[in-house]
């Protein structure tokens, strides 16, 4: 077997025991929240018969022990349970409600995609933008350009959220009515008007993630630049851009990858703010309040989601640094 | 000949905290289309400076500060970045000390071969791959039409600085800086590069800087010969005016570094117990076998010298005896006393009897600790001695290492020269009072000069305190001019072992005796004689015979 897939499937062995170890910590953590589902449903004046029955019928008497293998189970089956607060309250009396609307997955997977889609926008703007800034500060280091790159990401990265969603709504919206400031998306929408109503928060993320890649970048190509190859560039005669660019960016891509990796996650798991701001139907703000009702199974399935998708794009971010490698590649 | 190079009254200043310190006072340098100058002088003399200031350029926190550089009617000084980087590469070629680092490791040698010709428009990059081709051939690289899709890591050592002197040759420049491109090298690997690159500077009729500093390297390359001193110049002579009648005292020194010769000791007694002896060890790294059943024995009071390309299994034989790597088969016996093969199962006097002074004093010593912490942490923790008796103690190493502790005690490591690095990795190994010491290439990155400082010292400590030592080397001066017994390595097996003076007579097994002629001589005429000796051919296939 190659070395290259061997490490690969190694890190991917590495990646599903993260999980597993993840999953647990998932779900004593929710378990450990105060109060539940059945308390946070009924209100104060609950009796506690009432609790009780409810409880029995969500399965929540059972042990946690017994309830996480049960969860484990249905996970695994692709089955992440039903929605307590969508749940057909119809059922406590006996008739089947007959339908999976309650699923978790039904409700979480639009939620899903348009975060998906919101982070794979914000993506496309900040990634490049952010490794060419890099790339050109690196390239003009010291200049006025390269501190004002540095204030101007610094500035943005230390804004709390919402002041930049406000700000650029304040610009693009309501000052230059160039683009909508309500994201308002539902299933069905074209791709163009979609991607309009999407643009402003995928903006205001650019601007909180650019920082970190763009400094990483600038750092690890400059730290790069005192070794002997750089140096043979130069007296090659070859021109600053291409001594950057050719020379080493190659060598400098396994930190900016990480990094980029890094920011990525962060843009799934992380937007709670902007989602809010923007009234954008994503992910973030499910959590948020299946939180403050204790619907314990769209949580789980939430922080689930995020976990992969930080251990997902870590894997990747790792495979990319070791293909990135050629002494891996192409072993003596 | 018409002139090429000019140089003029050249001050060069580098930058260390907040401060201006000249590195060249004022050197005028001339060259002329086809000749070779070779540049020598210790580390810290300037001479790789000087090489980069010919192609008017200087690393960060260097300048040029006065002075000019006249190539071919520009003068590189005040020449745009654009008008020199136009020249760079083009017409004025560098070849790097260390081509494993000088070579990009993220691009194919072909693709950093082409680029030259294809930027500078020379070539196309058609034409220029088989340019390379036929470049690699004539520098003797085996399948020339193949090794350069290969990836500089794929490549050995020799056969990339070949590579790069190719490379440096791509667009046919009028000058070459060669900067120390053997010095890297194993001596046998160092003749086939030296040879080729001779011949190719030969047949392009190429001018050439060649910066070393090995005498007898610069004897069989240059037509005329620069001795530079921290920044200043010494003296300027014909290769064989300076060979045979050097003016200056610091050239004669230079020449006579090589003279150190401890006188023969008594053979041993054939009954006497070796103070270690290493019987039929085989080792591995993982599952390759690296070391083939070695045995010898290292007497009281003697020194044995190791000898060996790189590869050949000699640090390998010292991790064994420290316990760092146990063999898989055969034993390690100290004083008649089979050593446990793990060091973690070593207790605490055995390990004290061995210790280790290592080849770059600059890693092996904490840059954070003074040279009192780090002398005194041996002493603590092998003798148990405290406070006032261990700085006794300290004061007592440094002063047998002739540096002065009153001096030396808070310096950090950062503060000494690499001699003196050195010196206290010898101190630090006389700390624990041990019988034996591995030497594992401790003058291999110093000067001639001080390299013979730290030889006598250490033959000096083993006349007093009667220690052995098993001294790792590639460089066979050093093993004429301290061991007792010397053993000679090859892919992990002794080929030869015996008493100095027979390994330096005839007849030799013939590993011992290609190693022996490898090492240059002040001869100019050496490499010539010796090339015609073994047929070029023999090179060629030397060098094909490693790559299989």
């Amino acid at each position: 077997m190659s070395p290259v897939l061997k490490i690969i499937l190694q890190r991917l062995g590495l990646g599903l025991v993260t999980l597993f170890v993840v999953s647990i910590l998932i779900f004593a953590a929710v378990n450990m929240l105060p109060g539940d589902f059945a308390q946070a449903i009924l209100g104060q004046g609950a009796t506690p018969e009432a609790v009780a029955a409810i409880r029995r019928d969500l399965g929540l008497d059972q042990p946690p022990v017994t309830r996480y293998f049960l969860w484990l189970a249905g996970a695994l089956q692709g089955d992440l349970g039903n929605s307590f607060a969508q749940a057909n309250f119809a059922s406590f009396v006996g008739a089947d409600s007959g339908g999976s609307a309650a699923s978790v997955a039904k409700q979480i997977a639009p939620r899903f995609w348009n975060t998906m889609f919101l982070a794979g926008v914000t993506a496309v703007i900040a990634v490049p933008f952010a490794v060419i800034l890099g790339i050109l500060a690196a390239l003009y280091r010291n200049s006025a350009f390269d501190k004002f790159a540095n204030i101007f990401t610094l500035t943005s990265i230390s804004s709390p959220e919402f002041f930049l969603a406000y700000v650029l709504i304040l610009f693009l919206a309501v000052l230059n009515p160039w683009l909508p400031s309500l994201s308002n998306i539902y299933i069905g929408m074209g791709f163009g008007e979609r991607l309009e109503k999407t643009l402003l928060p995928a903006l205001t993320l650019t601007l909180v993630v650019t920082a970190h890649m763009m400094r990483m970048t600038r750092a690890a190509i400059i730290n790069l630049l005192a070794s002997p190859y750089i140096e043979m560039a130069r007296l090659k005669g070859m021109s600053p851009m291409r001594v950057i660019v050719r020379h080493a960016l190659p060598n400098a891509l396994a930190p900016i990858i990480n990094v980029v990796a890094l920011n990525l996650a962060y843009l799934i798991t992380g937007v709670v703010v902007v989602e809010v701001v923007f009234v954008y139907p994503g992910i973030g703000q499910l959590f948020v309040d299946s939180v403050k009702i204790r619907d314990i199974p769209v949580v789980q399935a939430c922080c689930l989601i995020f976990a992969a998708a930080y251990i997902l794009l870590n894997l990747t971010a790792d495979i990319m640094s070791i293909l990135s490698n050629p002494r891996l590649r192409h072993p003596k | 000949m018409s002139r090429l190079l000019t140089m003029t009254d050249v001050w060069i200043e580098g930058r260390a905290d907040e401060v201006w310190n000249p590195i060249i006072n004022g050197i005028n340098l001339h060259l002329d289309k086809g000749e070779v100058l070779g540049l020598i002088g210790e580390s810290g003399a300037g001479k790789s400076t000087m090489g980069l200031a010919a192609m008017g350029f200087c690393r960060d926190g260097v300048r040029i500060s006065k002075g000019a550089v006249d190539f071919d009617g520009i003068d590189l000084l005040k020449a745009s970045a654009g008008r020199k980087r136009a020249l760079l590469g083009k017409r004025i070629a560098y070849v790097a000390q260390s081509a494993a680092a000088s070579f990009n490791p993220a691009h194919r040698i072909i693709d950093q071969h082409t680029e030259g010709p294809v930027q500078h428009s020379v070539m196309s990059r058609s034409e220029s791959e088989r340019d390379a081709m036929e470049l690699y051939a004539k520098l003797r690289l085996p399948h020339p039409e193949e090794i350069g899709f290969r990836y500089p890591h794929q490549v050995s050592g020799g056969q990339l600085q070949r590579a790069m002197t190719a490379m440096a040759m791509s667009c046919r420049p009028d000058l070459i800086i060669f900067d120390e491109p053997t010095t890297a090298l194993d001596v046998t690997t160092q003749i086939e590069v030296l040879a080729s690159i001779r011949d190719i500077v030969t047949q392009f009729g190429t001018a050439a800087i060649y910066i070393t500093h090995d005498l007898a390297v610069v004897a069989q390359m240059a037509d005329r010969i620069k001795v530079l001193l921290r920044g200043d110049e010494v003296e300027t002579a014909e290769t064989r005016t300076m060979l045979s009648h050097p003016k200056e005292d610091y050239t004669k020194s230079l020449w006579a570094v090589r003279d150190f010769v401890r006188p023969a000791k008594p053979a041993v007694h054939t009954s006497a117990t070796p103070v270690v002896s290493v019987q039929g060890v085989t080792a591995a790294y993982g599952k390759v076998d690296v070391l083939h059943e070695v045995s010898f024995d290292i007497h009281a009071g003697r020194t044995v010298a190791v000898v060996g390309e790189s590869g050949s299994g000699k640090s390998t034989a010292a991790r064994c005896i420290t316990g760092l790597l146990p063999p898989r088969a055969g034993v390690i016996e100290f004083d008649g006393v089979v050593l446990p093969a793990d060091y973690r199962k070593r207790n605490k006097a055995q390990l004290r009897q061995a210790q280790m002074i290592y080849q770059m004093a600059d890693t092996a010593l904490n840059p954070r600790k003074t040279i009192g912490e780090i002398i005194g942490r041996p002493v603590q923790f092998y003798m148990g001695l405290r406070g006032r008796e261990k700085r006794r103690r300290v004061e007592e190493l440094l002063d047998q290492i002739e540096l002065p502790a009153g001096q030396y005690f808070e310096r950090l490591p950062s503060e000494l020269s690499g001699g003196q690095k050195q010196r206290i990795g010898i101190a630090r190994a006389l700390a624990a009072e041990p019988k034996f010491i591995i030497c594992d290439e401790v003058t291999s990155a110093l000067d001639q000069l001080v390299a013979e400082g730290i030889l006598k010292l250490l033959a000096r400590l083993q006349d007093e305190l009667h220690l052995s030592y098993m001294f790792i080397t590639h460089d066979l001066a050093t093993v004429r001019s301290i061991a007792d017994e010397v053993v000679v390595m090859k892919d992990g097996q002794v080929v030869e072992q015996g008493p100095k003076a027979e390994m330096f007579t005839p007849p030799h097994h013939p590993y011992t005796d290609l190693l022996l002629s490898s090492v240059p001589e002040m001869d100019p005429d050496w490499l010539d004689t010796l090339l015609a000796e073994r047929g070029i051919d023999n090179i060629g296939d030397a060098a094909i015979n490693k790559i299989d």
